[in-house]
């Protein structure tokens, strides 16, 4: 481990959790502050003022799931290209030009999903 | 590691948390202000001089008032939700630097910590529309899932060509890096790419659709009410402003372009200084927007991140590769840039309307309406 690894990712995890407990203090204020009054109608779900359906959770066609798993695909290439970018000048061109026949792979997914229409919605 | 790093760092936090709620303060009075301004208004007036304690009185409104718990919520799901927004906010700001002492942690890995966590509040939004059990809620978040899946690609490679040009993911280095000429000046096509993807990201406008008011009443957050919706728009302020800061971070050079001919102290103040004054421009070029253009639907949001800002965003990081590579002057990289900018406007402009989206909707006048002379309102023709 390098010499001062722990103190660098240390922080990371401390800013979080003092915003957590901050936050947490302001709910506690906050709940002590604010009244609270039940109502049947009140606590109703809003829906712009008709009467919500008797079901919970509607079910929505989610449709952009086919740019989800492009998405995927792009995010986890975006891992492999990061160390990529900081070494590529000191490493020669075989390193740089491989990674450009691997963005051009992508690029060309990028060309095939489009003529097959699926960057449409439908 | 010591007890009085760990005491240093539990104060600077607080110092950040405290520092970053008075900035959302400032600057939810600067939006007001500014938009009215746009609009023709005056904006707040009342609470003080301008309106300058406005800010102050809303705080308090917002936590003296009831937080409502629709009875038929997914309970720890929605009151867990605003902390889920807000704790990925404040987190980024662990490494972004004010000067080039003034930061909490510089790390290493700044910018692919930075990529890493701001996703992350989206799970908070889709915590929040999915507790709530409200049909607008549960659609708003998954808009969000579905502006983030469009524009994280895009927001990644703007990154990643910074990283490029300055070989270095640390945010200081690449400030550093800029002393001589500012990385908006090399990269124009990666500022654009930043600014769209990073305000999609912020889900502003006109990217706003998944809290679109005229749409689904305000998205995730339209059950909240009290302090829990204070936390979630405190999580969108600290967010634009961190936003700000990285666009003045990566493209216009943070503290050190220009260069300043002072050392010592004062060096460190006006840099300080110099920093804000970029940052709250940048802000002000947002809000400008936000006042000006109309919201995307979501369809034509998601074709324009896959169509056009994902193919430019290989073009910019092979040109750069290129450039860098091949060790060639900056410039010409700014002539590919521009050139590249140039041509993606004419073919946008060019693409007939009918192929740019299936679904849309076009208002044809009727036959009888064509045929009426137009009316006459003054210096506006109406037919």
């Amino acid at each position: 481990m390098p010499p001062g690894y722990d103190v660098n990712w240390i922080v990371v995890i401390i800013l979080p959790i003092m915003g957590a407990l901050l936050i947490g203090a302001l709910f506690v204020v906050s709940k002590f502050i604010a009244p609270k009054r039940f109502s049947k109608v009140k606590d109703e779900p809003y829906e712009c003022g008709i009467p919500p359906e008797p079901f919970r959770w509607s079910q929505i066609r989610i449709r952009y799931y086919i740019f989800a798993i492009l998405f995927i695909i792009f995010d986890i290439e975006a891992v492999f290209l990061f160390p990529w970018a900081i070494i590529y000048l000191k490493s020669g061109s075989m390193i740089f030009y491989e990674m450009l026949i691997f963005i051009g792979i992508l690029f060309f997914g990028i060309i095939y999903s489009w003529r097959k229409g699926v960057l449409q919605w439908k | 590691m010591s007890w009085q790093n760990l005491v240093f760092y539990v104060l600077g936090a607080v110092g950040l948390i405290i520092f970053l709620s008075l900035t959302v303060m400032v600057l939810t009075w600067i939006e007001r202000k500014f938009l009215a301004r746009i609009q023709q208004r005056m904006g707040p007036m009342r609470v003080g001089p301008h309106g300058l304690l406005q800010p102050i009185a809303d705080v308090i409104k917002l936590i003296s008032k009831e937080d409502i718990l629709p009875s038929w919520a997914d309970k720890p799901i929605y009151w867990i939700a605003p902390l889920a927004i807000f704790v990925p906010a404040i987190a980024i700001w662990v490494t972004i630097p004010f000067s080039e002492t003034l930061v909490l942690q510089n790390l290493d890995l700044g910018l692919f910590y930075i990529a890493a966590i701001s996703v992350l509040s989206v799970l908070g939004l889709v915590m929040a529309g999915w507790g709530s059990a409200n049909k607008y809620s549960m659609l708003g978040g998954l808009r969000a899932v579905g502006q983030l899946i469009s524009y994280e690609i895009p927001f990644i490679m703007a990154i990643l060509g910074v990283a490029m040009l300055s070989q270095s993911l640390s945010l200081i280095d690449i400030i550093n890096d800029q002393s001589k000429i500012a990385n908006i000046i090399v990269q124009p096509i990666g500022f654009l790419i930043f600014l769209a993807a990073g305000l999609a990201e912020l889900g502003r406008t006109p990217f706003d659709i998944h809290h679109a008011e005229s749409e689904v009443v305000g998205g995730p957050f339209v059950e909240y009410s009290g302090a829990h919706w204070a936390i979630i728009q405190l999580a969108e302020y600290v967010n634009t402003f961190a936003i700000a800061a990285l666009i003045a971070v990566m493209f216009l050079g943070g503290w050190s372009w220009p260069s300043m001919p002072f050392s010592g102290i004062p060096h460190h103040l006006l840099s300080v200084i110099w920093f804000l004054i970029k940052i709250y421009a940048v802000i002000l070029l947002i809000f400008w927007i936000r006042g000006t253009y109309p919201r995307l639907r979501i369809d034509q949001l998601m074709s324009f991140g896959w169509k056009v800002l994902v193919p430019v965003s290989f073009i910019n990081i092979v040109f750069t590769g290129f450039v860098r590579f091949y060790n060639l002057h900056w410039s010409i990289l700014t002539v590919l840039s521009l050139i590249t900018i140039g041509s993606i406007f004419y073919l946008i402009y060019k693409t007939p309307q009918q192929s740019r989206g299936e679904n849309s909707i076009r208002i044809v006048p009727s036959k009888e309406a064509a045929s009426r002379p137009p009316e006459n309102y003054g210096d506006v023709n109406v037919r």
